[in-house]
């Protein structure tokens, strides 16, 4: 046993870690002396149930943890009743008895066999006093016994309460729980359990260093807390030290998962944030022109979706899950046409007056909200996910849902298209020239009006996509559009203007930074913080991060 | 300028110097209304048809105020160019200075009886005031601060703004994001102003009862009297050189720029005294209609203001101010007669406005008067475009 204690402190080196499961699975054999012998100590089970009712305390506690090591599941019920304080004493015979509540009066039924031995009324009774003590070591002990559940999820849950209380006596019947364990999920947190009991209760300090370094790879809170207790308390130096290195290993690992759920949380929200700038960014680039019933097109693309998914509902309910897919070109039809038509029917004549043009497309989006409203009412609509989009993809320590992975994918597969069709197509083409200077465009023999209504329906459709995608993961009401049209001015005109770089930049910045501060500062204040940090970016750079160069754009 | 389509000049609706007779007769009819009014409703008998009820003289005390916020929405936008869609928040912040003033007179009258602290903060299970919570016990801290802090603000942002040049779109949605910053902070509980519900259930201004009919009248009259006097303040700048100059970098910044002009101080005074005027108009709003809250800071209700200005006639002064009753006379009609469609007329009237009738009624109105097509070459200032894209 003495070379299971030296090999685990070793520096962290590649070919510690194998080593380190290897001596513990040894360890493991060797402590497992004996197999399970749960019927053996079947007879033996009897009186300790019945000084369960023992007025002492002191002496209730050495039942419940006899009990405990006997391993008899049969235990399980009698413990829960006493935990939950149904387990009486019948006061006419003296005789233990599970209680139910049956209307006014209790059924009794035998603690060990479970049958039915009467009724009584609530005074032919006296409960069992447990107290908080009691009720400890009763949820530790139970914890102990459901290890050997045929259910593995209940011997998973039990694996976690026993490694909660960080009760040694649960010892030697979790490493029979172990030795036998099959699963390998549950397997690994009955290790996580064993580890730390051996950690907190060994007593060769050899082998509570031993289980200290197994516990440090485990990227867990609790782990951590543990860690740090055994740092204070234990009484060998060398496991402190030990204790205190793998926690600031365990802090590590944390730290490394939180940063990496930020980032994917950060990434998600910069992917809904660009899905929403992006047709925004195009609009202004081209036009000049920021459209404030940009957020409506949104809204709009999300009850396209929502109309799509009603069909389906009604005519293919077997191919609800394609219900999206079939949504994502709806919504840009629909919305590139209504943009078309705003643009040939209101802004087509206000060319020149951005403002005016902003003050306008203000009112539009008053009339759209409310035409929503009157059309489908007030109230959310009820979206979807089709099954490939609902669930989540478990990583341990980190869980990323399927409907945000599936909107990252989304909106870089737009930003590529769009990026493609601004590069390498004709109408691109002439896009870019409008937006670097729109007379010499016009003189070159570009149709700059038909560029703009195409640009502002190309926007829009833009739009109407992310509509399908927030639909996902957001109420579908006639204010979805509001909630999110000043955070895409903020990726606009914090990206700049005329390239869609910024814009991709600006929203995962933006996303980013807001998951970021978020921890600290709340969802709010972060919000916050950010809005200001703008407001101050803009002062220094006027034009956003990726501005024109050139006398194009000076006004 | 990239824009191949500025507009053809067209005169600014009402004139700055042939606009006096419409000046005079804005500044008399509020004085006559901050009279009357109060007349009306006092002297004479409630049962006669010409009485006015407490509630009208409060409802249009409360348009007043709207119209003193739409006139320092004018006095930037129609006369300087800075189209600011975040002056809902100075109103505001005006407004919660003076309510914090009212906060504190309530005393030990609340519904917990603590003679320091208010209602919410007791609420909170805060055990004392916030340090920047001292001092307006006192009326006239109060009036100061009322002006102070948006003043504050807007020389802060408007420093940095026009230093750097920013301006058009860009000035008008980072002045939104402004509002929208303050609106999210004071919904916050733990800013102590309130969160959600805001300050409300005043009982008094200078021990003065704030239901009491004599309270609402003079608090009418006030308003009345201050817009007049606003109003005449603004003519005042306007048609001095400063004002000139204003204009001047509303048509043509650069060229104002190398004329050697400091246009970013120009710019400045003038938004930091718009920012005062809202200010003051918060303040005399909160007492009339009793409540202040965050939602005073949504963006929607700045870019509100600016359809007022726009309906009555950017440019004009008094066009603002007759925008701002009749947009706040058809929401009252509207939401009292037909709710569901009050969004789509204020949304119309955006669109209407902006598309066909770009001077307001105002201008409409001195068109029809004058019976002749708009010339050119006129010696008043134009709102001929806006810097470009």
């Amino acid at each position: 046993m003495a070379s299971v204690g030296t090999a685990p402190v070793s520096p962290r080196g590649p070919l510690v870690r194998p080593l380190v499961v290897a001596v513990l699975c040894l360890l493991l054999a060797l402590l497992v002396v004996r197999p399970v012998g749960a019927q053996e100590a079947a007879a033996d089970l009897d009186p300790l149930v019945r000084q369960l009712a023992d007025r002492d305390f002191a002496a209730k506690i050495t039942a419940v943890e006899a009990l405990g090591a006997t391993g008899d599941t049969r235990a399980v019920p009698v413990l829960d009743a006493m935990l939950t304080g149904r387990l009486a004493v019948r006061s006419a015979d003296g005789r233990l008895v599970i209680t139910e509540s049956r209307g006014s009066v209790l059924l009794l039924t035998d603690p060990l066999s479970g049958a039915e031995v009467g009724e009584a009324d609530k005074s032919a009774v006296d409960f069992i006093a447990v107290n908080n003590r009691l009720r400890g070591v009763l949820r530790g002990t139970l914890g102990g016994l459901t290890l050997l559940s045929p259910d593995a999820g209940r011997r998973r849950e039990a694996a976690d309460a026993v490694f909660r209380t960080r009760d040694s006596a649960l010892l030697p019947l979790l490493e029979r729980a172990a030795a036998r364990e099959h699963d390998a999920g549950v397997k690994s947190r009955m290790d996580r359990a064993l580890a730390a009991l051996r950690a907190l209760a060994a007593p060769d300090p050899a082998q509570r260093i031993a289980a200290v370094t197994a516990l440090r790879n485990l990227a867990d809170p609790e782990v951590r807390s543990l860690l740090a207790t055994i740092a204070a308390a234990d009484t060998d130096a060398n496991v402190r030290e030990a204790a205190a290195t793998a926690q600031r290993h365990v802090e590590q690992r944390l730290a490394l998962w939180g940063v990496l759920g930020n980032v994917f949380q950060g990434v998600s929200l910069g992917s809904v944030l660009l899905l929403a700038a992006v047709g925004l960014a195009i609009t202004f680039g081209v036009m000049g022109v920021i459209n404030m019933a940009h957020g409506e097109m949104v809204m709009l693309g999300a009850y396209t979706t929502y109309v799509v998914q009603d069909l389906f509902r009604t005519y293919a309910p077997g191919a609800f899950d394609f219900s999206v897919l079939v949504a994502i070109p709806s919504a840009f039809l629909v919305t590139a046409l209504i943009g078309i038509l705003i643009e040939r029917s209101i802004i087509r004549f206000l060319y020149g007056r951005p403002l005016e043009t902003l003050l306008a497309t203000w009112g539009l989006s008053l009339v759209l909200q409310q035409a929503v409203r009157s059309i489908f009412g007030p109230s959310n609509r009820e979206v979807g996910n089709p099954s490939w989009m609902s669930g989540a993809l478990d990583l341990g320590v980190l869980t990323l849902t399927y409907n945000r992975i599936w909107i990252i994918v989304f909106s870089i597969a737009v930003f590529a298209a769009l990026m493609l069709l601004i590069r390498a197509s004709g109408f691109g083409l002439q896009m870019r020239a409008v937006t670097q200077n729109r007379r010499m465009a016009a003189a070159m023999g570009i149709r700059t009006g038909r560029v703009d209504a195409l640009t502002f329906g190309l926007g829009s459709g833009i739009a109407g996509m992310a509509g399908v995608a927030l639909s996902q993961i957001d109420n579908v009401s006639p204010n979805l559009g509001q909630s999110y049209i000043i955070d895409s001015f903020m990726v606009v005109v914090f990206g700049g203007v005329g390239n869609l770089w910024g814009t991709l930049v600006g929203a995962l910045t933006l996303g980013l930074a807001n998951k970021f501060l978020e921890p600290y500062a709340g969802a709010v204040l972060a919000k916050i913080l950010i809005l200001v940090a703008i407001i101050l970016f803009i002062q220094k750079r006027p034009r956003g991060l990726f501005a024109l160069r050139g006398r194009a754009v000076e006004t | 300028m990239t824009s191949t389509r500025s507009r053809a000049p067209r005169p600014l609706a009402g004139g700055l110097l042939a606009g006096s007779g419409a000046a005079a007769a804005t500044i008399g009819l509020l004085l006559a209304a901050a009279v009357l009014v109060p007349v009306l409703n006092l002297a004479v008998a409630a049962d006669s048809p010409v009485h006015m009820p407490t509630w009208v003289v409060s409802l249009v005390g409360k348009y007043l105020t709207f119209a003193l916020l739409a006139l320092s929405v004018d006095l930037i936008w129609g006369f300087c160019g800075i189209l600011s869609l975040g002056h809902g928040a100075f109103f505001a912040l005006g407004g919660y200075a003076i309510g914090m003033h009212l906060m504190r007179e309530i005393g030990g009258r609340g519904v917990y009886g603590n003679p320091l602290l208010p209602d919410f903060m007791v609420f909170l299970n805060w055990s004392e005031l916030p340090w920047y919570w001292h001092g307006f016990d006192s009326f006239p801290f109060a009036l100061l601060m009322v002006v102070l802090v948006p003043g504050l603000l807007a020389f802060v942002f408007g420093w940095f703004a026009f230093r750097s040049r920013v301006t058009g779109v860009y000035f008008s949605i980072i002045s939104q994001a402004l509002t929208f910053a303050l609106m999210l902070a004071f919904f916050r509980n733990d800013m102590g102003f309130g969160g959600n519900n805001g300050l409300t259930d005043f009982k008094d201004v200078l021990g003065f009862d704030l239901q009491d009919d004599r309270t609402r009248a003079a608090l009418f009259a006030l308003t009345a009297v201050v817009l007049a006097a606003a109003y005449f303040c603004c003519r005042l700048i306007i048609l001095s050189r400063l004002g000139k100059v204003l204009v001047a970098v509303r048509d043509a910044e650069s060229r104002v720029r190398f004329l050697g002009y400091r246009v970013e101080y120009y710019k400045l005074f003038v938004f930091v005294f718009s920012a005062m005027l809202a200010g003051i108009a918060g303040a005399l709003y909160v007492p009339q209609v009793g409540i202040i809250n965050p939602s005073e800071f949504a963006p929607a209700n700045s870019i509100e203001i600016v359809i007022w200005v726009a309906i009555g006639g950017r440019g004009t002064l008094h066009g603002a101010i007759l925008g701002a009753i009749l947009v706040n006379y058809l929401k009252t009609w509207f939401t009292g007669a037909i709710p569901e469609l009050w969004l789509f007329a204020l949304g119309g009237l955006f669109i209407a406005v902006t598309l066909l009738l770009p001077t307001g009624i105002v201008g409409l109105a001195e068109h029809l008067r004058r019976r002749r097509p708009p010339a050119t070459g006129d010696e008043t200032p134009h709102l001929a475009r806006e810097t470009a894209p």
